[in-house]
């Protein structure tokens, strides 16, 4: 992006234009289901201040929310659950599994609990931690910026466009 | 006190109390497992007793004593917990048993209430009659090993979703399962 002196124009390319809005609007869909969630929470409140990074809004429907921030256990019994509320989250969408539990099931090695939530839904970034702090949740954030500054939103549009399609 | 409250149990109960024990200040009774309800409902209703409150109810799976006490000739060192578990002589103790724990809130004084329940007959009669709050531990118990509880009015799973194949917490159950999945369908 850059910008010229004067007459205020501003001159970009399309696709970095997009990636610059979906970056700086990263409205996170909390799903908290075991003490992850209380660091998410704190995360998302005043102390840590989330919203710094354009995570504004904590959608609680999954319809406008861009990042699943999965922060917990999750069971098997529940395992549907998750997969229907991801489903139900509109493209384009991230996935940050927050915590030893989301990433692998941590210390609950059982019959009941899922073994890692990339079994069911694809994860961008894992967080480390039992529980993480929430600058960890900050730092997985940052990097899901990274991610979007380094897609290329138009790139199938554009092609089916031109072929007709 | 203990043994003062023995008597009264006894005294209530009469010849259906098949086995007692005491530990720690806590007195335990046996009682045949197709009379609970009736055990149960004199235990609340006597005006010196009064156990008018249910805590708890739950399972347990003695698979190893079971087994133990079906092989007789393999005698294994060192028991010294089995001790505490009274030994009824003649056939082998059934391998399960469910535990009532009640509490009397005029004497805040407590007592367990144990049958057991044999492997080929799986069921106890519901005290969901006495107390609404036996609803959901039934279920748990039915849901982890498996025992029914005729006359309880849902007898759902609680825990595990419905068509969860087992009984996890039995003893013969692996701790990783044996691989269920929930899968979600669309319609």
């Amino acid at each position: 992006m850059e910008a010229y002196t004067g007459s205020g124009w501003l001159l970009t390319r399309l696709e970095q234009l997009v990636n610059w809005g979906r970056k700086r609007s990263p409205w996170p869909l909390p799903y908290g289901t075991a003490c992850c969630g209380i660091e998410m929470m704190c995360a998302l409140a005043s102390g840590y201040d989330m919203a710094r990074f354009g995570a504004e809004r904590p959608s609680f429907s999954p319809r406008q929310a861009d990042v699943l921030i999965e922060a917990g256990t999750i069971t098997k019994k529940m395992t549907p659950i998750l997969r229907r509320i991801y489903d139900q989250m509109a493209e384009p969408k991230w996935v940050i599994a927050m915590g030893a539990c989301a990433c692998s099931g941590g210390v609950f090695r059982t019959y009941s609990t899922l073994q890692g939530i990339d079994h069911v839904i694809p994860v961008d970034v894992y967080v480390p931690g039992c529980p993480p702090r929430p600058e960890g949740l900050l730092f997985a954030l940052l990097k899901i910026m990274d991610k979007i500054d380094m897609e290329h939103p138009l790139r199938g549009e554009i092609s089916s466009l031109v072929e007709g399609k | 006190m203990t043994m003062d409250l023995l008597k009264g149990v006894s005294n209530c109960l009469g010849p259906l109390v098949v086995a007692s024990g005491e530990f720690r200040g806590d007195v335990t009774v046996e009682v045949p497992k197709a009379r609970i309800a009736e055990v149960l409902a004199r235990l609340r209703d006597d005006p010196n007793l009064a156990y008018d409150f249910l805590v708890d109810l739950f399972g347990v799976d003695n698979l190893d004593l079971y087994e133990k006490a079906a092989k007789p000739k393999k005698k294994t060192e060192g028991e010294g917990d089995a001790a505490e578990e009274p030994k009824p002589a003649g056939p082998p103790p059934p391998r399960f048993e469910v535990i009532y724990l009640l509490l009397s809130l005029s004497t805040n004084r407590r007592l367990h209430v144990k049958v057991r329940v044999p492997e080929d007959d799986l069921s106890v009669p519901s005290v969901t009659g006495l107390w609404k709050a036996a609803t959901w531990p039934e279920r748990e118990v039915y849901d982890m090993f498996g025992i029914r509880f005729p006359g309880h009015p849902d007898l759902r799973r609680l825990l595990m979703w419905d068509e969860f194949p087992a009984h996890p917490l039995r003893k013969d159950y692996p701790l990783e399962g044996r691989g269920e999945e929930r899968i979600l369908r669309y319609e």
